[in-house]
C-alpha cells in the first residue's frame, strides 16, 4: 500500500471513531443513570436506550449486505469477518461478567472511554480497572496459548 | 417515554451503525470496542497504528460532545469508587472473555445473524438486568 493510501485509511478510520463518539455521547449512552434505567425493568423503566440498538443495527443491517459483495475492502486485502458459529462456555461466562459490570457501573467499554474527555472520577476508574481486566485475560490467554503449544496434542478442544 | 430522548437515541445509535458500516468499508473489520482497545494492549503487535487512531477520534469525537453538551457525560448514580472499580474489572475481563460488547456483539453481530452474538447479546442484557435490579431493590440504588 502506497504511503498516501495509508495515511488516507488512518485519517479515515479516525474519522470512524469520531463518529462513535458523537453517536455514543448523543444517544445517551454515556450517561449511566439512563444506562441503569433502561438495565433496570423493575424500578422506573426507561425503554429509550433500545433505540440506540436500533438505529445502529438499522443502518449497519444495509452495510453489511451491501459492503462484503466488493472483492476487497477499502484499504485491505481482504475482509476480516468472525465466521465462528459455536456456543462455548467462553462466550456464555465473559457475556454474564461483562453484563454484571454493565449493570453494577451503567458503562460499557466505548461511552467509558468517550467519558474520559469530562475528567471526572468515574469514567477514569472504570477504565483503568476495564484496561487492568483486559490485559489481565490478555496475558491468561497468552499463557493458556504457550502451554497449549508447548503440550503434546493430545485431543485439545480449546479454540482459538 | 419521552420523544426527544427516542429521537435522540435512535439518532446516536445511526451514527454508530454509520462507524460500524464504515469500518467494515475501509478496514473490513468489525467495529467492536473492546476488541480494537483489547487488541491494542496485546504487545507487541503489528497493527497497532489504526487502532490508536480510532482511539485517537473517539476522543476527540467526545471532546466536541463534551464542548458542545456537557450533560451528555453526566453520572447521577449512586456509586462508590470500589463499584466502579469492580465494574471496570468485570467489563474488561467478560469482554475479553467473551470475545465482544454492545458494539461488537449487540451492533455488528445481530447485524449479520450471528448466533454467538444473539446468544452473547441476550446473556450480556440479561445480566446486566439482573444486576441493575438487584442495586435498586436490594440496595435502594447505591453501592
Amino acid at each position: 500500500m502506497s504511503n498516501q493510501g495509508s495515511l488516507l485509511k488512518l485519517l479515515a478510520i479516525f474519522g470512524a471513531g469520531l463518529l462513535f463518539a458523537l453517536g455514543l455521547g448523543i444517544s445517551g449512552m454515556t450517561q449511566p443513570a439512563k444506562v441503569v434505567g433502561f438495565l433496570d425493568i423493575t424500578g422506573d423503566w426507561k425503554p429509550e436506550l433500545a433505540f440506540v440498538m436500533g438505529g445502529a443495527i438499522a443502518v449497519h443491517l444495509i452495510a453489511y449486505r451491501l459492503v462484503p459483495r466488493m472483492s476487497k475492502p477499502l484499504f485491505e486485502p481482504k475482509f476480516g469477518i468472525p465466521s465462528r458459529r459455536d456456543i462455548d462456555g467462553r462466550l456464555l461466562g465473559g457475556a454474564l461478567l461483562f453484563g454484571a459490570g454493565w449493570g453494577l457501573g451503567g458503562y460499557c467499554p466505548g461511552p467509558g472511554i468517550v467519558s474520559l474527555v469530562s475528567m471526572t472520577w468515574a469514567p477514569l476508574v472504570f477504565v483503568g480497572a476495564m484496561v487492568l481486566g483486559m490485559v489481565l485475560m490478555n496475558l491468561v490467554d497468552r499463557a493458556r496459548t504457550q502451554s497449549v503449544q508447548a503440550a503434546p496434542r493430545e485431543g485439545s478442544n480449546s479454540a482459538a | 417515554m419521552e420523544i426527544s430522548t427516542v429521537i435522540a437515541a435512535t439518532l446516536g445509535g445511526a451514527l454508530i451503525g454509520l462507524s460500524a458500516s464504515a469500518m467494515l468499508l475501509l478496514n473490513g473489520r468489525i467495529a467492536g470496542i473492546s476488541g480494537i482497545v483489547g487488541g491494542a494492549l496485546k504487545l507487541p503487535q503489528g497493527d497497532m497504528l489504526w487502532r490508536v487512531l480510532f482511539v485517537a477520534g473517539l476522543f476527540t469525537g467526545g471532546l466536541v460532545m463534551w464542548l458542545v453538551h456537557p450533560g451528555a457525560f453526566v453520572m447521577e448514580i449512586d456509586r462508590s469508587v470500589l463499584a466502579i472499580a469492580v465494574a471496570g474489572l468485570l467489563v474488561g475481563v467478560g469482554v475479553r472473555l467473551g470475545s465482544g460488547c454492545t458494539s461488537g456483539h449487540g451492533v455488528c453481530g445481530l447485524s449479520r445473524f450471528s448466533p454467538r452474538s444473539l446468544v452473547a447479546t441476550l446473556t450480556f442484557m440479561a445480566a446486566g438486568a439482573a444486576v441493575a435490579a438487584v442495586v435498586t431493590q436490594v440496595f435502594g440504588g447505591a453501592l
